[in-house]
């Protein structure tokens, strides 16, 4: 049952590449042969459907080639969690696999190396690249430039054309389910084993490919936000009245523009040794094993807080709302928010103290690691303070922040533990450093866009997800989670390594099991996330789903001073900022809502939409595609049209139009009315109470 | 009328925590060196209940790292469940909506982290020095011999290869020690990235082409134990596992002569048979003489050359 073809194809054909009848795996392969029919069932009538109702047109002009940061912020995170499904089935697929891997009681497991060893790879790539990176970059996009009162981002262009380099990536990575192979050689491909003598087939270009797409996408997002949050903001929003979410955004995204690049070289190395023959990784000809892992860690390990600085910001945001309070220590809050930012770089080290390394270098790495803890200790003070004293509702996103403080602070303990070099040398590749991250991934991150989901929900379609299905969401996942990974822990405790397909210890066996059992639970928590979706969207207009207005949660900072979902155009008028927390001082002030006079309304710049952007995504896929399996005149056809349609859109294209102050006071009046409404419902309804 | 109930919840859950350390005290007292023992369940958490020197020191760090910072943790989930409950808008406790800075509890939010890791970093430095496995652990114990035993090991696609250079022996995924001596391992790759792993015993160290790493570790348990690569190599990785025996000076002769029995020996035809070809779940090998007396040498320099 090998997925690869005992006949690989080492000379490309000219025409063809490297491909030929044999690459396709469900001809072998019978679990790939029901995920293509299950796969291809559902794109077909999903296609089918979209033709049937005639909204290629409305999903070309309104979102594929939108500038819009609101739509661009939403496609993220739909494919996002799209591929959050595909990374989980892999996880289901390990789990259930490794339950039964147990020789000598039930046998080796469903899966061969050959199949096992390519899904733990993608499951680890998708869920980093494909799921928690645009989780980040669709909140920001989401929630930013309406945070900072913009409206739109620096560079609207750069921003849609982003947003379809992640999504060529995605996709590329979904192609190599079906047609060749993934790389099979863990997700940060350590050489010489991703290099083309131990790897010869197209697993680890596809790795190459899909992230060197997808990064480039990345850098350019993180460029964008630095420029967006230093240039673009509200008068009087000075730096330190900014809303928290924007300095972990600032800080994230200066992590971003230093370390994608450093990837982008890397894999281009790679790329190097693989397809001309160099040996920049290799021993031969003086290159160096140690060097991959250096240049790979030095981006690897900033991105880890690239991910859970953003998750931070949004616990920062929902604390202080649903507390009713300010919050505690905004002040220590920031410049811990940058000393972590600062810190990142300088422990990338500690991933390979077991490399051989001699203890003075492991001893600085550990301690710069450990010393992390001290500003993450004080975030976690502060949303404990920000509680303190204050009137908490627990609502969804409260429930989501809670069991992050319990999961996360777990996780970042086990972390120090690693962080001790003589310690890590017995932990490290265990199962345990697997609970750890995962501790710190799903504990930290991951509940945090969740949270952060639950939270802009309303703001993004101007509906209220369900209180009950939210709730019930977040205590699944984190149940799920420690009784998936408590056992994991307690493997690592007993020498089991990672990436095992089969133990022949049938001790181990019931830990394994029963993290199968957690993983169904997450898988439940999962299920009833896309469940609530559906419900609210379909319920939208019952009063408990319903956002009017849009400050469904009494709100403090500016994104709430727009109507859900905003207007394109963000603000009609950009409002003057006085202090941090704005929007809520003035509501207190009673000078919110107030109506645009007639002679304040201007016609408003707007970037207009671009065809190139989606163009060149899809080129890049071709081109990516067409890398993969060496077909060298659709490279360089696809290199030239991506180049000519950039030159197009600079020099041809379309890129601004005004707004006519007519249309605008159209979409305001529109929105003044139900403010009204709704506010002398309120007011009537607080009469009665008296 | 919920009186006993609450009597009740309270009596199961004092039993409970009773229970719990109970089993804690008796998996503290287990002594998985004494063979009565060994077959405790809690012997299976082999990096608490070491069987090697290095082993024991690394398995009280963990909890020593561990204890300290459960100063820190239980405060912070505890308010982290209670806050949200006591404070809940629906019990009208204290409320002082724009109260957001105190001094004295930022003073201890930064101190206390920065006390318990100045502790730890203090420790982290002092054993990173002292328990680096690169260091030799000759005269470090007692009880323990002057003499160091060298082993060199080679990771190949996927299995390993063992030399004792001084007894003139070598074999493929099986290793004998005498408890109670430093043992010295030499080791390399001579294919892909891999780890030298003996979880039992202690630390693990990376083999890497063209470069020679080293990890020393004393047994002091007789056992057999279970040597592995940790780092993941290729198909074959989860059956790149080796015997480690863990025996008496005189179990230890009695293998040595065993191997040397032997009628293989390790020569250029057994190198190429062994590197030519990737094998899966490889059989214990015996060679009695290692034929090139700077075979381990000559692998790495292999790598080193630049054209």
């Amino acid at each position: 049952m090998s997925r690869r073809p005992t006949n690989i194809v080492t000379e490309p054909h000219w025409l063809f590449g490297k491909l030929n009848l044999d690459v396709f795996p469900m001809t072998t392969d019978s679990i790939v042969l029901v995920t293509f029919i299950v796969v291809a069932i559902g794109a077909t009538s999903l296609l089918g459907f979209i033709t049937y109702k005639r909204w290629w047109g409305y999903l070309w002009k309104e979102w594929f080639t939108t500038v819009d940061h609101k739509k661009i912020g939403i496609m993220y995170i739909i494919v996002a969690l799209v591929m959050l499904l595909r990374g989980f089935a892999d996880a289901i697929l390990m789990r259930t696999h490794q339950a039964l891997a147990t020789s000598s009681t039930f046998g080796s497991g469903y899966l061969p190396p050959e199949h096992y060893d390519q899904i733990f790879t993608a499951h680890a790539v998708i869920m980093i690249f494909f799921v928690a990176t645009p989780l980040v970059s669709g909140l920001w996009n989401l929630i930013i430039p309406l945070q900072i009162g913009a409206r739109d981002v620096a560079f609207p262009f750069l921003n849609n054309i982003a947003l379809w380099f992640f999504v060529a990536g995605a996709m590329l990575i979904n192609a190599s389910l079906f047609i060749g192979e993934f790389g099979s050689v863990g997700w940060l491909a350590y050489p010489p084993l991703s290099g083309i003598e131990f790897s010869p087939w197209v697993g680890v270009d596809y790795w190459i490919w899909s992230l060197q797409i997808s990064g480039i996408g990345t850098t350019l997002t993180s460029v964008n936000f630095i420029a967006t949050i230093l240039r673009m903001r509200a008068p009087g929003m000075t730096l330190m009245k900014m809303p928290i979410f924007c300095w972990t955004t600032l800080s994230t995204s200066s992590i971003g523009a230093v370390i994608f690049p450093i990837l982008t070289v890397a894999i281009a190395l790679l790329t190097l040794d693989r397809y001309v023959g160099t040996h920049f990784f290799t021993n031969e000809l003086g290159g160096n094993q140690m060097m991959w892992v250096n240049l790979i860690w030095a981006w690897g390990h900033p991105e880890v807080y690239f991910l859970v600085l953003p998750a931070f910001g949004v616990f920062a945001e929902i604390v202080p709302v649903f507390s009713r309070k300010k919050l505690f220590g905004y002040t220590g809050f920031v410049w811990a928010t940058a000393c972590i930012a600062l810190l990142s770089f300088l422990v990338w080290l500690h991933h390979f103290f077991t490399m051989g390394s001699g203890s003075s270098v492991n001893a600085f790495f550990g301690i710069a690691t450990m010393t992390i803890a001290i500003p993450t200790g004080v975030k976690i003070f502060n949303w404990l303070f920000t509680m303190y004293k204050g009137r908490v509702e627990l609502t969804a996103p409260m429930y989501w922040t809670i069991v992050f403080l319990i999961t996360f602070t777990i996780g970042g303990m086990t972390g120090v533990m690693l962080s001790i070099p003589a310690a890590d040398f017995v932990l490290h590749n265990s199962l345990f450093l697997i609970a750890h991250f995962h501790n710190t991934i799903i504990g930290g991150a991951v509940f945090g866009y969740l949270a952060g989901i639950t939270y802009w929900f309303p703001k993004a379609t101007g509906v209220k997800l369900n209180e009950t299905l939210g709730k019930a969401s977040a205590v699944l996942w984190c149940s799920g989670f420690f009784v998936a990974f408590v056992p994991i822990y307690a493997l690592g405790f007993m020498g089991v390594t990672r990436r095992l397909n089969y133990y022949d210890n049938p001790e181990w066996a019931p830990y394994f099991i029963t993290a199968t059992f957690g993983v169904l639970l997450i898988a439940g928590g999962i299920g009833l996330n896309f469940l609530n979706f559906a419900y609210s969207l379909w319920k939208k207009d019952d009063p408990e789903h319903i956002d009017e207005i849009g400050d469904p949660w009494d709100g403090r900072t500016l994104e709430w001073a727009t109507s859900s979902p905003p207007a394109f155009y963000n603000f009609a008028k950009i409002p003057h900022v006085n202090e941090l927390d704005d929007w809520h001082h003035k509501k207190q002030n009673g000078v919110a809502y107030q109506p645009i006079k007639e002679k304040e309304y201007e016609r408003i710049h707007m970037p207009a939409n671009t065809v190139a952007g989606p163009i060149i995504g899809v080129l890049s896929l071709v081109f990516g595609f067409a890398f993969v399996w060496h077909i060298w005149w659709l490279v360089i056809l696809s290199f030239v049209l991506m180049i000519s349609a950039f030159i197009w859109h600079n020099v041809f294209a379309v890129k601004d139009y005004y707004v006519e102050i007519d249309e605008i006071k159209a979409i305001e009046e529109k929105w003044q009315k139900k403010i009204k409404k709704a506010l002398s419902k309120k007011a009537l309804s607080k009469k009665a109470e008296v | 009328m919920k009186k006993p109930l609450i009597y009740l919840g309270l009596t199961s859950f004092v039993a409970v925590v009773i229970s719990v350390i109970y089993k804690i005290v008796r998996a503290l007292s287990t002594n998985c060196d004494i063979a009565e023992q060994s077959s405790n369940y809690v012997c299976n958490f082999v990096l608490f209940y070491s069987g090697g020197q290095l082993g024991v020191e690394q398995g009280k760090l963990i909890i020593l790292a561990f204890s300290l910072m459960l100063i820190v943790v239980v405060p912070v989930i505890t308010m982290a469940i209670v806050f949200p409950l006591w404070y809940s808008s629906k019990n009208k406790n204290e409320y002082k909506p724009n109260w957001s800075h105190s001094t004295i509890i930022e003073i201890f939010s930064w101190g206390i982290p920065i006390l318990i890791i100045l502790v730890l970093g203090y420790t982290t430095y002092v054993t990173s020095h002292s328990m680096d496995p690169r260091r030799s652990l000759v005269g470090k114990y007692e009880n323990t011999k002057k003499e160091e035993l060298v082993i060199q090991a080679v990771a190949m696609d996927w299995k390993w290869v063992f030399f004792y250079p001084k007894q003139d022996i070598a074999t493929v995924n099986e290793i004998a020690i005498p408890i109670n001596t430093p043992i010295k391992f030499l080791i390399t790759s001579d294919t892909v990235m891999n780890s030298f792993f003996i979880p039992e015993l202690g630390g693990q160290i990376y083999a890497m082409g063209g470069m020679e790493n080293r990890l020393h570790l004393i047994s002091k348990r007789e056992k057999i134990m279970r040597g592995i690569s940790s780092h993941y190599s290729g198909f074959g990785f989860a059956g790149m596992r080796f015997k480690v025996i863990s025996t008496s000076d005189f179990g230890f002769e009695n293998w040595v002569n065993k191997v040397k029995q032997s009628p293989v020996k390790f020569d250029q035809s057994a190198y190429s048979r062994l590197r030519g070809k990737q094998t899966k779940d490889h059989k214990v090998e015996y060679f009695s003489d290692i034929i090139d007396n700077e075979q381990f040498e000559n692998i790495i320099r292999k790598y080193l050359k630049t054209h």
